[in-house]
C-alpha cells in the first residue's frame, strides 16, 4: 500500500499548505471581498482533510454548511454593502493589537497542550469505521447528542427571529436602538432619515 | 442484486495477465472511467445544444441549423470552435485573478459530480457511501462561482446577475435537498446505486415517481432554478441585466460557463431519472424478460446485454427530461425575481416539509410499499 500512503501524504502536505496561506491570507489582505473567497478555499481544505480522515460525511457537511450557506451569505452581505471608504484610524491600535496577538498566543497554547495530552492513535486501526459513520453520526444525534442538537436549533431560531427584528425596524411601533417611536408613513423610506429627522 | 458486469475486476485481471502488479493496475485503471465520463458530458452537451436548437427552431415554426452536417448535428462543434479560437478579453478594470477563477468554479463542482451517476449496476466512476449527499454539497459550490464572476467584472448588470444567481440558488436548494431526503428515506441509504435498486421491484411500476409525485415535481423545478433555465433564468435575463453575470465574459470563459449549464442541465436530468424514474431500470424488469426466455441472468451475453440496456435506458430519461426543459424555456414566460423567490419560499419549501413528513409517516403505516 505505498502508493496509497504516497498520496495521502502528497494530499495531506498540499491541503495543510492552502489551509495554512489561505488562513493567513484571510487575516493578512487588506482587501475583504479576496478574504471572503479565501475563506471559502480554506473550508474547502479542510473538508479535504476530512475526507483524507474516511470521514466523508462529514467532509460533505463541512461543503454543504460552510461553504455553500455560511461563506455565500457572507460574499452575498459583502457585495451587498460593498462600499470602498477609507476606514478611520484607530487611535490605540498599538495596545489594541498587543491584547489580540495575546488572546490568540493563549489559545494557540492551550490548543497544542490538547494536542500534546491527547491520545490521538486509535485502538486498532480496524476501530475506523469509514462508510458506516453517516448511520454513526444519525445514532448520536438522536440518543445522547439529541439536547445539544435542539439547543442548537433553538439558537438557530433566535438569531433568525433577531436577524427579522432588525431587518423589519419599520414593523414595530418604536424604534428598538433609540426607542423613539416610528412614523408608520415613511415605511417605504429606509430607517436611516427616518431616525435623524426625529430629532 | 449483485450481478452486473465489473469492469474494473476484469480490466485488472487483464492487465495482471502482462505481469503488473495490482497496484499499477489500479492506476491504470483509475482514470479511464473518469476520462470516458468526461467525453460522455461534453458529447452530451454537444447533443444537447443541437437539441436546443432544433426544438427552439420547430417551437417558433423555424428550420433551424441545417447546413453543418446532415439536419445541422455538426452546429454545436461549429459553436465550440468558435468559442475556442474567440480572443480572451478581461476588461481593462476587472479584477483579473477573480474574473478567470470565476468560470473554473461554476463548472469544476458541477463536472465532480457525475462522479456518482450510475449508468448501471458497476457502471459508475465510484460508489462512495454518502452518493446523492455529494452532489447536494457540490452544487452548493457553485453560487461562489458566480458571486465571484458577477464581482470581478466590475459592471452593475453582472453584480446584479451574479446576486440573483446566488439568491436563486440558496433557496431552491432547500426544497431540492427535502425532496431527496424523503428519496433517501424511502431507500434507507443514500448510495445512487441502491436509490436504483430499491426501485428495480417490479419494473415501472416500482419507480419513486409513483410514490413520490410531490417530491417529482418540486425536484424537477427545483433543478430547473438550479440550472437557471427558463422560466428561472433570472441571473442572465437579458432583457434586464444583458447577460448578468456573463456580460463580460468571451472566448474560452464563456464557454466554460455555457458548457457548465448545460452539463447541469444534463446532469439534472439524469439525477431526476436515477432518484424517481429508475435509474437503469427497463420498465419491465429484465430478470422477468430473462426468466421469460429461458436464459441465465449471469451468463456473460446476457449481462452485456443488460449493461447496454441499462446505459440506454438511463440515456433515454434523462433526454427525455431535457426535451421537456428545452420545451418549457421556448413556451414558458420568465417569473419575476418576487415570484421566484416567493415560490421558493412559500410554496416548495412547506409542500417540499409536508411531502417529508408524511413520507416518513407513510413508511412506519405501510414499510413494505415505502421501504421498511
Amino acid at each position: 500500500m505505498s502508493i496509497a500512503i504516497t498520496t495521502q501524504i502528497i494530499c495531506f502536505s498540499v491541503l495543510s499548505l492552502v489551509i495554512l496561506i489561505g488562513a493567513l491570507g484571510v487575516v493578512l489582505l487588506e482587501s475583504i471581498v479576496y478574504s471572503a473567497f479565501l475563506l471559502g478555499g480554506v473550508f474547502m481544505s479542510v473538508a479535504g482533510l476530512y475526507l483524507l480522515l474516511n470521514a466523508s460525511f462529514v467532509a460533505a457537511a463541512q461543503v454543504l454548511v460552510y461553504v455553500g450557506a455560511v461563506n455565500v451569505l457572507i460574499i452575498f452581505a459583502i457585495m451587498l454593502v460593498n462600499k470602498k471608504e477609507d476606514l478611520k484610524p484607530i487611535s490605540d491600535i498599538k495596545s489594541r493589537r498587543i491584547i489580540s496577538t495575546s488572546i490568540c498566543l493563549t489559545l494557540l497554547s492551550l490548543l497544542i497542550r490538547v494536542d500534546m495530552t491527547n491520545v490521538w492513535s486509535l485502538s486498532s486501526p480496524q476501530n475506523s469505521i469509514g462508510e458506516e459513520s453517516t448511520i454513526r453520526i444519525g445514532e448520536h444525534l438522536f440518543s445522547d447528542y439529541l439536547l445539544p442538537f435542539e439547543v442548537a436549533s433553538v439558537l438557530l431560531l433566535m438569531a433568525m427571529i433577531g436577524a427579522i427584528v432588525l431587518a423589519r425596524r419599520d414593523v414595530m411601533s418604536k424604534d428598538i436602538s433609540t426607542g423613539l417611536p416610528v412614523d408608520q408613513e415613511l415605511i417605504e423610506k429606509s430607517s436611516e432619515p427616518l431616525l435623524t429627522n426625529k430629532n | 442484486m449483485e450481478y452486473g458486469l465489473d469492469l474494473e475486476y476484469s480490466f485488472n485481471e487483464f492487465l495482471k495477465g502482462f505481469g503488473l502488479s495490482s497496484e499499477i493496475a489500479h492506476i491504470i485503471w483509475l482514470p479511464l472511467p473518469m476520462l470516458l465520463v468526461l467525453v460522455a458530458a461534453v458529447v452530451g452537451v454537444l447533443v444537447t445544444v443541437w437539441l436546443e436548437r432544433k426544438i427552439s427552431a420547430a417551437a417558433q415554426q423555424r428550420i433551424g441549423p441545417e447546413y453543418a452536417g446532415a439536419l445541422g448535428v455538426l452546429q454545436p462543434i461549429a459553436d465550440g470552435l468558435k468559442l475556442l479560437v474567440k480572443e480572451d478579453i478581461i476588461p481593462a478594470k476587472a479584477d483579473g485573478i477573480l474574473f478567470t477563477a470565476g468560470p473554473i468554479l461554476v463548472l469544476v463542482p458541477v463536472i465532480l459530480s457525475w462522479l456518482i451517476v450510475p449508468f448501471g449496476q458497476n457502471l459508475l466512476i465510484s460508489n462512495v457511501g454518502i452518493g446523492i449527499f455529494l452532489w447536494i454539497a457540490l452544487s452548493s459550490i457553485q453560487p461562489i462561482g458566480l458571486l465571484m464572476s458577477g464581482y470581478a467584472s466590475n459592471n452593475k448588470y453582472s453584480l446584479l446577475g451574479g446576486l440573483r444567481a446566488a439568491a436563486q440558488s440558496i433557496s431552491y436548494e432547500i426544497p431540492l435537498a427535502l425532496s431527496v431526503l424523503a428519496i433517501v428515506l424511502m431507500t434507507n441509504s443514500l448510495s445512487t446505486i441502491d436509490i436504483v435498486n430499491q426501485q428495480s421491484g417490479a419494473g415501472i411500476l416500482s419507480w419513486n415517481i409513483w410514490r413520490q409525485p410531490v417530491g417529482f415535481i418540486v425536484f424537477w423545478i427545483c433543478a430547473l432554478a438550479e440550472c437557471e433555465r427558463l422560466p428561472f433564468d433570472l441571473p442572465e435575463a437579458e432583457e434586464e441585466l444583458v447577460a448578468g453575470y456573463q456580460t463580460e465574459y468571451a472566448g474560452m470563459k464563456f464557454a466554460l460557463f455555457y458548457l457548465g449549464s448545460y452539463i447541469n442541465l444534463i446532469l439534472s436530468a439524469l439525477l431526476v431519472s436515477i432518484l424517481y424514474l429508475g435509474g437503469w431500470g427497463f420498465p419491465i424488469p429484465v430478470e422477468l424478460i430473462a426468466k421469460f426466455l429461458n436464459l441465465p441472468i449471469n451468463a456473460p451475453l446476457i449481462q452485456v446485454f443488460t449493461a447496454s440496456i441499462g446505459i440506454v435506458m438511463t440515456v433515454l430519461k434523462a433526454y427525455l427530461l431535457v426535451f421537456i426543459a428545452i420545451l418549457l424555456r421556448w413556451t414558458t414566460p420568465r417569473v419575476r425575481i418576487d415570484q421566484l423567490l416567493d415560490l421558493g419560499w412559500k410554496f416548495l419549501l412547506p409542500i417540499s416539509l409536508a411531502n417529508l413528513l408524511i413520507t416518513a409517516g407513510l413508511k412506519l403505516a405501510f414499510p413494505q410499499f415505502f421501504g421498511g
